[in-house]
């Protein structure tokens, strides 16, 4: 039975021609090196903002957390983060391209990015990042090996580089491979962020709600012990 | 103070109740780890109960709204994220002690007589549990809840002749969408809910009735003293409902350990292919169920023939109710029965072992060791009734041993 759904519905999903999770296998996946603290966030955030956010909305997030979450000033987060046109600050993060509009551009709607991490995983976004080539067969002019026939162009191409399938290097990098990976990790990190704010409380709270629960143990076995005391074995 | 405490007992039995049930209730003294579940599963379940009410008032049982009020209340809702967490935690908790719980049961005999309607009570809660968990795991409306929703309920439709008609009751129509959410809501907020509560009455009814069972599997109340009292038991209220405070204590730090720093624990917990919202023209690469009832999907999956894995899914289920009356042997606990010891372990990995199958991708590989290991959880309740008779027992103490 679910054999018949499964192909059922491969059969509808084939016939959509960018879903391509099924070869996602062929590519190892590269580790993300970051650390998740103020100082990555906020530069991932900017980022984000200058390459990103133009077409991937992350509408979960507004603009407003940024201030408790990243330690960033409002005017900060109005000059670095927020796209100039109608972009509100007690609002989520939306992309200015309308969707009819990327439809018509793109083949396909950019997806909303805000719970990609936890979706597909930080390495998976990373590797992505990491994995477009020229191919002058797609209309963009751009292919990915990690996600094959995508319909996004390669938009970090004036900073990372160009290469063709084989991996020859076609237009030499702005920035060395370091300071690319690092741009990448950043902007990862970013989107760790975006999947699940809660991290940074969490992280913040994570050693006062387990000390006191140690504590709160090791009274209630002394308690235990007390009574139990006049038990006979 | 005092007053109020005799115009009270004038019109309800207090007093009574709290003797009955904790300070006149007399349980064994030689209670091990394993005794900590059940109290255990009463906390988790009013955890969930706490934190669903706090959920239920910002959730939208729509299938446009339901994935982005989950979002709202991760993002926006002030703790949102912790009652949230808390709660898709606590699912994964409840099914531990439960497990726990009934693995107890099964090494120390004690659903044998006179305990049988006690396992039966809480087999029943297993089931219920197992019911609402599912139908709360598709409310989120994530992709994995979408088809979760669609898997299941076309099972339903595998029932002969009627099968067609449930499964688009179960869905509210021939697809899943804004009526299969709102009814499975009503079933996850009040329908299971209030079976489970009876239920968990009922199963401290019972046991206050025929007394706990113990490591050694023998009857406590054979020995009393002159007032009655039995030599080896103990009150439950202050002894156990201490004991069980040290219990919740160790349990809440497990249970906070997993909340803040893994709440998603990596996938099993909350599965990753629900972060993103149902979709019907994208299927998440394999539709696997979570932990606690993958087992079950690996049994269905090991029998090609749809009718006929249903079939042996429904006894798979069923068949531990009969487990009171397979067990012909006069002594309860493993303990001092080791044939029966050894078969409940391999019962126990045999169930892990299918649980671990059923969250793989489907491959023909796991097939064969999917059918051993079913065929080793059915050869438990198929062998207990011939090896229980013939089995060597050691000797059983007449008083419990520490």
């Amino acid at each position: 039975m679910r054999h018949i759904v499964r192909c059922a519905v491969a059969g509808m999903a084939l016939s959509i021609s960018v879903l391509a999770d099924a070869a996602n296998a062929a590519v190892t996946l590269e580790h993300a090196h970051y650390r998740f603290d103020a100082a990555t966030l906020a530069r991932g955030a900017k980022l984000y903002a200058e390459h990103c956010l133009s077409c991937h909305s992350v509408r979960y997030v507004r603009y407003s957390r940024l201030v408790p979450d990243l330690g960033m000033t409002k005017s900060t987060v109005e000059q670095t983060v927020m796209l100039p046109a109608g972009a509100s600050f007690d609002r989520g993060m939306i992309s200015v391209m309308k969707p009819v509009d990327a439809k018509r551009w793109f083949g396909t709607a950019p997806p909303d990015l805000s719970l990609e991490v936890r979706y597909r995983g930080a390495d998976w976004v990373y590797t992505y990042l990491h994995s477009f080539y020229w191919d002058p067969q797609r209309p963009s002019g751009w292919n990915n090996r990690l996600f094959p026939n995508v319909a996004m162009p390669d938009v970090l191409a004036h900073l990372g580089g160009i290469q063709d399938r084989q991996g020859h290097t076609l237009v030499a990098s702005a920035l060395t491979p370091a300071e690319f990976d690092r741009m990448t990790a950043d902007i990862t990190a970013w989107l760790r962020y975006t999947s699940d704010p809660s991290k940074i409380k969490r992280m913040a709270l994570g050693p006062y709600v387990i000390g006191f629960l140690v504590l709160f143990a090791v009274l209630a076995y002394l308690l235990k012990r007390a009574y139990w005391r006049d038990v006979e074995r | 103070m005092h007053n109020f405490y005799n115009w009270v007992d004038r019109r309800f039995p207090f007093k009574e109740i709290v003797h009955e049930h904790l300070t006149g209730y007399y349980a064994p003294k030689n209670f091990n780890f394993l005794y900590y579940f059940g109290s255990m599963a009463l906390l988790v379940l009013l955890i969930q109960i706490l934190s669903g009410i706090f959920l239920l008032s910002h959730y939208h049982a729509s299938a446009t709204q339901a994935f982005d009020s989950i979002q709202s209340i991760m993002y926006d809702v002030k703790w949102g994220w912790l009652i949230r967490y808390l709660h898709t935690t606590g699912v994964s908790f409840f099914f531990i002690a439960i497990y726990l719980h009934m693995l107890r049961g099964y090494l120390y005999g004690s659903f044998r007589s006179p305990r049988e309607l006690l396992w039966i009570v809480g087999y029943t809660i297993y089931l219920a549990l197992m019911a609402e968990a599912y139908f709360g795991y598709v409310l989120p409306y994530g992709n994995m809840s979408y088809w979760g929703a669609e898997v299941i309920t076309s099972i339903i439709g595998a029932i002969p002749y009627v099968g067609h008609w449930l499964s688009a009751l179960a869905r509210g129509g021939l697809g899943i969408g804004d009526a299969t959410l709102n009814r499975f809501m009503a079933f996850h907020v009040v329908l299971v809910p209030l079976i489970l509560i009876g239920l968990v009455v009922l199963h401290v009814l019972a046991l206050h009735r025929v007394g706990s069972n113990n490591p050694d599997g023998i009857e406590i109340n054979d020995y009393r003293r002159s007032d009655g009292r039995p030599w080896d038991g103990i009150p439950f209220h202050p002894y156990y409902t201490v004991k069980d405070t040290f219990g919740a204590a160790v349990f809440l730090l497990l249970f906070a350990l997993v909340v803040i720093y893994a709440p998603t624990m990596h996938g099993l917990f909350i599965d990753t292919a629900n972060f993103t919202p149902a979709n019907p023209l994208h299927t998440p690469a394999d539709v696997t169920p979570a932990w606690y009832l993958s087992p079950y999907y690996a049994m269905l999956r090991a029998i090609p023939n749809k009718a006929a894995g249903i079939g042996m899914l429904a006894l798979a289920i069923a068949i531990p109710y009969a487990v009171p009356w397979l067990d012909r042997n006069p002594v309860r606990s493993s303990r001092y029965r080791p044939v029966y010891l050894g078969m409940v372990i391999i019962l126990a990995g045999s169930f892990l072992g299918l649980g671990w199958i059923g969250m793989q991708p489907a491959a023909p590989a796991l097939l064969p060791p999917a059918r051993i290991l079913l065929g080793l959880y059915l050869a438990f309740f198929a062998l207990l009734p011939v090896v229980s008779h013939f089995e060597p027992t050691r000797a059983v103490p007449q008083r419990v041993t520490a």
